[in-house]
């Protein structure tokens, strides 16, 4: 089950390959409303947390230039079929997403 | 003698319909071969990929991100749209053949009795319509990301636009025209760019050739972007300072006719990455 | 921010410390984890404030972190980035773009298997150098590539 996260894993030998997309608008807080001439407020992913039954495999802090609608991959040695994969991210704003694959 | 006289009639008779058919083509044929001047190396199948078949580099990144495309929760969306029943409990699938699945391809086609272009956002449209539902505004969002839903499920169809009759004829002339037409402060035309400059570069940007455009709209321009094939044809049209035409206006539907004409016998890809 | 998480983040004595201090009870091992977002860094305006605030000034130049990018970005705000580090031991992996008005882009932390590579995309705001640092052993390697941002015009 996914909250506003998509996830893609295969698994050679014993490397899991994980694909992460995730939906966010990654606001970098530089552009302006064309209507307003105001600053869009930044809103971005600021921290991704991915982890491996249970244990942290993967954590991260990012900032705005991380691209819109953001994508991760990354490799674990040592994954086995049934593994379960969970990723965590949080905004800027406390807002929060999630992703769940077995490997 | 009379035998002769039929045979000449029926031939003349034939002329003239094959002229009708012929023409556009006609036109086809020579601008493939035109192409194949300017992109010699270019595979007809690759068409379809526009500039990013003249470019390797351009193209890895195509292949990146369409690999896992930024677009995707979008398209669920879309899916969502398409699949919602109306207030009488049918749903878009209902208003097309096989439910919608391989029709994409003959869009847009002339209607003789309205005596005009239909275009496939029309065809949506009307379906909401004649169910009751409000339709959705030309150039919007909402039926962009419909469209390309819904014509994702042509994907690897063949397009095969149809100029059948006068009426087609003219309608397919007229958008002709306007492609080949000067227009807007740079006094540039459609074709100057995309047949004969094709392959060649404009500032920093190579320049697609006709041949293979009209196959993968709509499009996700930098990835998220949604943008319908007219969107582009107004963004086109002040890139070269010109007035761009209202969406669904009858220039751009014989337009998107004339254009979409080119693509014939290349497959369908909805939708697609571009920068 | 309390003292205990400052210290295990710039990195200064750290092990001891924050064992002791879960110990005792005063810091529980998710608090560590959880990481503040280190504001310094990514709103360093330069690649030198940046590294500073990373701990990671003087980083020595590495042939070993390949990054594969584009020559040329199709679009300046999804240029996807590759990086791997062949450098044994390596803990950490960051991404800057050097012309950006902030460079750091993002920072990864690798533990319990995860391979020393990442793939994303990036937002350039102009041609500019992608540089790659890692952590590695205690210590810190950088290597950069050049990745060429047009001014969009048409693209077809």
């Amino acid at each position: 089950m996914a909250d506003g996260m998509k996830m893609r894993t295969t698994l050679q030998g014993d490397t899991a390959d994980v694909k992460v997309l995730m939906n966010h608008i990654m606001e970098t807080g530089t552009r302006k409303d064309a209507k307003t001439g105001q600053l869009i407020p930044a809103h971005f992913i600021n921290h991704v947390v991915a982890t491996l039954n249970g244990k942290t495999v993967l954590e991260a802090q990012w900032g705005a230039a991380v691209s819109k609608n953001p994508f991760l991959g990354f490799r674990i040695k040592g994954a086995k079929t049934g593994d379960k994969l969970v990723v965590n991210a949080e905004d800027n704003k406390g807002e929060k997403l999630s992703g769940e694959a077995t490997i | 003698m009379k035998q002769i006289l039929t045979a000449l009639v029926a031939c003349m008779l034939c002329a003239i319909n094959i002229g009708a058919i012929a023409g556009p083509e006609n036109d086809r044929k020579a601008l493939l071969e035109n192409h194949k001047k300017n992109l010699p190396k270019v595979k007809f199948e690759d068409y379809v990929l526009g500039a990013l078949a003249l470019n390797p580099d351009a193209k890895a990144q195509y292949e990146e991100i369409m690999s896992f495309p930024p677009y995707l929760n979008d398209m669920d969306k879309a899916k969502e749209m398409w699949e919602k029943p109306f207030s009488n409990g049918k749903t878009f699938a209902s208003c097309f053949p096989n439910g919608g699945k391989n029709v994409a391809g003959g869009y847009p086609y002339f209607d003789n009795n309205a005596s005009k272009v239909v275009t496939f956002e029309n065809a949506l449209n009307a379906c909401l319509k004649n169910n009751g539902a409000p339709e959705l505004k030309y150039g919007g969002l909402e039926l962009t990301l419909l469209s390309a839903h819904a014509k994702s499920l042509s994907d690897g169809m063949k397009v095969k636009v149809e100029v059948k009759g006068a009426g087609a004829l003219a309608a397919y002339e007229k958008g002709k025209t306007l492609y080949h037409s000067r227009r807007g402060q740079f006094n540039f035309s459609c074709a100057l760019c995309h047949i004969n400059y094709a392959g060649k570069f404009l500032r920093s940007e190579q320049l697609s050739p006709l041949v293979g455009q009209a196959a993968h709209w709509p499009e996700f321009r930098a990835g998220t972007d949604a943008t319908s094939l007219q969107e582009r044809f107004r963004q086109c049209q002040k890139n070269t300072r010109g007035e761009p035409s209202e969406f669904n206006s009858e220039d751009y539907n014989n337009l998107e006719y004339f254009i979409t004409y080119m693509s014939n016998g290349l497959p369908m890809q909805t939708p697609v990455f571009r920068k | 921010m309390n003292q205990m998480r400052r210290t295990f983040l710039k990195g200064t004595g750290a092990a001891g410390t924050v064992a002791v201090a879960i110990a005792a009870g005063l810091l529980k091992p998710g608090q560590v984890l959880a990481a503040e977002w280190n504001k310094e860094a990514f709103g360093s305006k330069n690649m030198a404030d940046a590294m500073k605030n990373l701990n990671i000034a003087g980083a020595a130049e590495s042939k070993d972190i390949l990054i594969k990018v584009p020559d040329i970005a199709e679009n300046g705000v999804v240029v996807p980035v590759e990086v791997t580090s062949k450098i044994p031991g390596t803990t950490s992996i960051m991404i800057f773009v050097e012309k950006n008005a902030a460079p750091l882009v993002a920072e990864f932390e690798l533990s319990n298997g995860a391979e020393a590579y990442i793939s994303t995309r990036i937002k350039m705001a102009s041609t500019s150098h992608v540089r790659v640092a890692v952590k590695a052993g205690g210590k810190a390697y950088t290597a950069s590539k050049e990745v060429k941002v047009t001014l969009g015009g048409c693209g077809g």
